[in-house]
């Protein structure tokens, strides 16, 4: 039976595993994409550890809901409205400025999120954090060597790294949203409006170096936590889960 | 610039051993060349230690040198161990 | 293709210094800075730039399941398949470069078709059992191409080759086991997997190139030790390996005559029909201009990311210096 307290922490897990599953979705377009053959091998690494976060994630989510769901069939066989992850990893990154703008924001978030998830009360979501928490320092350091090198590289990578900070700001503020309050005074999850000022500190010193400016801008709605998505998530799914769903019950 | 400069990988495999020439790759600046080195040539855990060097700073021996440069050690078999008898039972030497 | 070379003129080379024919007839390696004929010099050149652009452009029918593969697990290791193959690439060209050529004049030879990559990426991948078809069978053929050339006698390709061939091993597995689930599947599984087999079994006989009598450059590159058999050989090795793994797929291969040959201690199999491969070849094939234009849109697109890191590298060099001299 599922109790008030295990849909909570459900849900909770969920938005912490499609924020990552999402992500390596459109981390994977990059591959045989890249400005550089490189660059194919670091992308494809980050993409593969989100890929990893999620599914372990996603294998915890379904232990405790109970239902006897798998990794797959919360990944394949859910609707739109029933993923939690944010705005900011869901619409298509086609742009490399976009990528890094974006991956610099959510590795930030991400890095500090799991350092403090690391000493979390649940002891599986404690444990998840502290293998997650280097893998998205890597990110980190990554995407922020890329921001300063577009941002201070020539006129033209500039102009491009700082109108793609412009687009992807609008989104930050989602991710500081609050959460199940319960599970946060449990010492089971963490409040990511406390995380605030330190993801933004990070963000900051590299727009910062990078010779950007932090854009001021009103933040995009959002809704991602509550199943509200934009329109471009109907087709990442669309794409995601065709296969699997075209054959009821498969193996693969 | 054309191409970004060209970096020789070296990988130390585990604690003990030297570092190994594993190949090259192409980097703007030695950050990024160490990072890059890390994701192509440390995927499989191949490595807990990397070296990277711009391919043109590396002086090498050429060929022709190599008869000077390497010939002369062929004599000197005292330089090895095994030059030396050593009796029968004797142990730990 | 893929580490076989055909399709361009024979080289051939009548000036082979003392040195590099004592190195080949000890079955020593030649290494960067050893003299050697400038025919071998282009011979190699050509072949490994050729195997480096097939792994990369190889990146692509594969890539193309990314985003839809059937399960977390399949999708996980699709990616470090596909980035598998960037490695590759990046390892082929870097022994290409050894040769002193520039990467970016190889990639440029790829871009504006001067240089080929192996036609086998031309084809299309249909269908989710494609994924498993080309790890079973491009895979497959591509590692009996490429063991031979852990000893080719060039040191820093065979040196490339061993780390390719030792990372390969799980290409094939993955895609055996694909098939496999899939053959043992649904019967709507079952016929994909079938339909991917009999797509793929005729080009991947092709990539072992045109038959023996017809192979202007094998005698010249076997003397010089870059190839160690003759194309009709490994294909035939190919297909005595394949046949019964077949038969533990529960997959039929689409070619009535093959069949064990007591005597030859061989199975028999049908003629291939090269006219379709050099069609293919000459740029006919279904997604030969797809590939392309795939290919040099990445490139075209990632200029503006290359050349900023560029900037910033001088930048900072020049930062450097202004701070050097300023203490000096």
């Amino acid at each position: 039976m599922t109790t008030l307290a295990d849909a909570g922490l459900f849900t909770y897990v969920l938005g912490l595993a499609d924020d990552a599953l999402v992500s390596a979705q459109r981390m994977g377009w990059w591959i045989s994409r890249a400005p550089q053959l490189e660059e194919d091998v670091a992308l494809a690494n980050i993409g593969l550890d989100q890929l990893g976060q999620a599914r372990t994630l996603l294998a915890y989510a379904g232990q405790v809901e109970g239902a006897g769901r798998s990794e797959d069939d919360l990944a394949y066989l859910r609707d739109e409205r029933e993923f939690r992850n944010v705005w900011l990893v869901e619409r298509a990154q086609t742009d490399f400025g976009v990528a890094m703008a974006r991956l610099l924001v959510f590795s930030a978030w991400q890095r500090e999120l799991y350092a403090a998830l690391a000493s979390s009360s649940d002891a599986t979501l404690a444990g998840v954090a502290g293998k997650a928490v280097k893998e998205v320092a890597y990110h980190l350091d990554h995407a922020s060597h890329w921001v300063v090198r577009l941002g201070d590289g020539t006129e033209e990578s500039h102009a491009r790294m700082q109108a793609a900070l412009d687009a992807e700001w609008p989104y930050v503020a989602e991710l500081f949203e609050p959460v199940d309050a319960a599970l946060v005074a449990e010492g089971v999850a963490v409040d990511p409006v406390a995380l605030k000022p330190a993801v933004l500190t990070v963000v900051e010193e590299v727009v910062a170096e990078a010779t950007l400016t932090v854009p001021q801008v009103a933040p995009a709605v959002g809704g991602g936590r509550r199943g509200l998505h934009t329109e471009e998530m109907g087709y990442l799914l669309a794409e995601m889960q065709h296969l699997a769903r075209s054959h009821p019950g498969a193996a693969w | 610039m054309r191409e970004w400069p060209l970096w020789e990988v070296f990988v130390r495999s585990r604690r003990g051993l030297s570092h190994v020439h594993v190949g090259s790759l192409h980097a703007p600046d030695a950050e990024m060349a160490l990072r890059n080195a890390r994701d192509l040539y440390t995927r499989r855990q191949e490595g807990v230690s990397l070296w990277v060097v711009p391919a043109a700073e590396i002086v090498a021996s050429t060929p022709d040198q190599g008869a000077a440069f390497f010939d002369p050690a062929d004599d000197k078999v005292y330089r090895h161990p095994t030059f030396y008898d050593v009796p029968e039972g004797v142990e730990h030497l | 293709m893929y580490g076989n070379d055909f399709g361009a003129r024979a080289e051939t080379s009548s000036d082979e210094p003392r040195s590099f024919l004592d190195l080949l007839a000890g079955d020593d390696r030649v290494e960067p800075r050893d003299e050697m004929p400038d025919a071998y010099r282009r011979t190699l050149v050509r072949q490994i730039a050729q195997h480096a652009h097939s792994e990369i452009i190889g990146m692509q029918p594969e890539g193309n399941w990314i985003s839809r593969a059937p399960s977390l697990r399949r999708k996980a290791i699709l990616m470090a398949k596909v980035q598998d193959e960037a490695g590759h690439g990046l390892y082929l060209y870097a022994a290409a470069e050894t040769l002193g050529v520039d990467r970016a004049d190889l990639l440029d030879q790829l871009h504006n078709g001067r240089q080929k990559y192996s036609s086998i990426f031309n084809y299309p991948t249909l269908t989710w059992a494609d994924v498993g078809a080309i790890g079973w069978l491009v895979d497959g053929a591509a590692i009996v191409n490429q063991v031979p050339l852990c000893r080719c006698s060039y040191g820093p390709y065979a040196r490339a080759m061993v780390r390719v061939c030792k990372e390969e091993s799980f290409h094939q597995r993955q895609g055996f086991e694909i098939l496999h689930t899939l053959s043992h599947g649904t019967p709507a599984q079952r016929a994909m997997a079938q339909d991917a087999v009999d797509r793929y079994w005729w080009p991947s006989l092709m990539m072992f190139g045109p038959p023996d009598d017809d192979s202007p450059n094998s005698a010249q590159s076997m003397a010089w030790g870059i190839k160690r058999f003759s194309n009709d050989d490994l294909r035939q090795r190919f297909v005595d390996m394949t046949v019964p793994q077949a038969e533990a797929l529960g997959l039929t291969l689409p070619d009535p005559e093959i069949r064990w040959n007591e005597e030859r201690g061989h199975y028999d199999f049908g003629e291939v029909d090269f006219t379709e491969l050099f069609e293919v070849i000459q740029g006919n094939g279904p997604c030969n201009a797809q590939r392309m234009s795939h290919r040099v849109r990445a490139h075209e697109d990632g200029a503006w990311v290359r050349e900023a890191a560029s900037a910033y590298a001088q930048k900072q060099a020049e930062k450097q210096l202004a701070r050097t001299e300023g203490a000096a």
